[in-house]
């Protein structure tokens, strides 16, 4: 298979995986009500993933990145959206010149 | 002609500008970001377009761009996607019955355009009454254009630019999720969640590797819940 097919079908592939999951609730109708600790767990599913999506680059890439994100977390519980991204860029330039 | 308590729908689509254009802000210099890294990876202009409008999934898509290699690593890169986006299954099934009233096949490409922004946009909208099509469908249409746009000109200007890493521009990722993350963490249970699930997500990282980080840490986070949920009162 080249290069530009192997592309195409990733690409087709990611998109037919996203088309899936967004459209699932559609199907799945209003009846879907989870409980309890099933309740719990579902809640917990956005949380839990954002994390674990940064957690490498948060935790296990290097100091500037680490200390980057804890002035980040601090933004995020005061500053809107926007202001916090701007902290946490500024805060990595300045930490990556500044110990790299 | 009557017209009483029902807004236009141009007042409905200024609306959705308007509720929507902080997040357009902010997801500007990603979409650029990811246009001038998947280049840089070796994707075509025409990929990067493709990928974003038919994908349309910024953490799903950085992520792919972070696995991608040659030969492509298909199957890695659906299991990375298929992770990161399995919270759409929850965020579709919490606002489709609220949608309930308009057109299928509007529905359909609506839910298609469905991302952590204008999901929240449109659950706040439905809160307070009945969301109509101009607000739903507009703001969907133009968070899309939004990203194709930013992505397009990444794809563009990314070889121009050089390493967008000089400028920081691949942690406005990092720190977008942060934001994001930062707006879930309002119980004790959710802040161990996100401590459980950044240290399972890191110590799988050093060890197993991307992307299976984001199922370890994901089980590990909801696991957890799962467990606190027991020793808390019954809601």
């Amino acid at each position: 298979m080249s290069d530009q097919t192997a592309t195409l079908l990733a690409i087709l592939g990611m998109a037919a995986v996203t088309f899936g999951c967004r459209i699932s609730g559609l199907l799945l109708g209003p009846r879907f009500r989870p409980t309890g600790r099933l309740r719990a767990a579902f809640d917990a599913i956005p949380p839990a993933v954002l994390t674990a999506v940064i957690a490498p680059t948060v935790l296990v890439t290097g100091w500037p990145e680490t200390l980057a994100a804890a002035a980040t977390i601090v933004a995020a519980f005061r500053a809107p959206m926007l202001a916090t991204i701007v902290t946490g860029v500024v805060a990595v330039v300045a930490l990556r010149h500044g110990l790299g | 002609m009557n017209t009483r308590d029902t807004p236009s729908a141009a007042a409905e689509i200024r609306q959705a500008i308007v509720d929507i254009t902080p997040a357009m802000v902010a997801a500007a210099p990603i979409g650029l970001l990811y246009g001038a890294l998947a280049t840089a990876e070796g994707m075509s202009v025409v990929d990067v377009l493709l990928t974003s409008a038919l994908v349309f999934a910024g953490g799903a898509q950085l992520a792919a761009v972070q696995i991608w290699s040659y030969p492509v690593p298909i199957a890695a890169l659906l299991v990375s996607t298929l992770l990161i986006n399995a919270r759409y299954i929850l965020m579709s099934a919490s606002l489709a019955p609220k949608v309930a009233h308009l057109p299928l096949l509007g529905r359909i490409l609506g839910f298609h355009v469905l991302a952590d922004e204008n999901w929240a946009m449109s659950e706040r909208r439905a809160g307070g009454g009945r969301i109509s099509a101009p607000y739903f469908f507009g703001m969907g249409a133009v968070f899309w254009v939004n990203w194709m746009s930013f992505s397009f000109l990444g794809a563009l200007t990314g070889p121009l630019i050089g390493d967008p890493t000089r400028f920081g521009a691949d942690f406005a990722f990092t720190a977008m999720f942060i934001a994001l993350t930062a707006g879930f963490a309002k119980s004790r249970t959710s802040v161990m969640v996100i401590v459980a699930a950044a240290l399972a997500a890191a110590g799988t990282h050093l060890t197993v590797g991307a992307p299976w980080h984001v199922l370890a840490g994901a089980l590990t986070g909801i696991t957890v819940a799962a467990i606190l949920d027991g020793g808390e009162a019954a809601r």
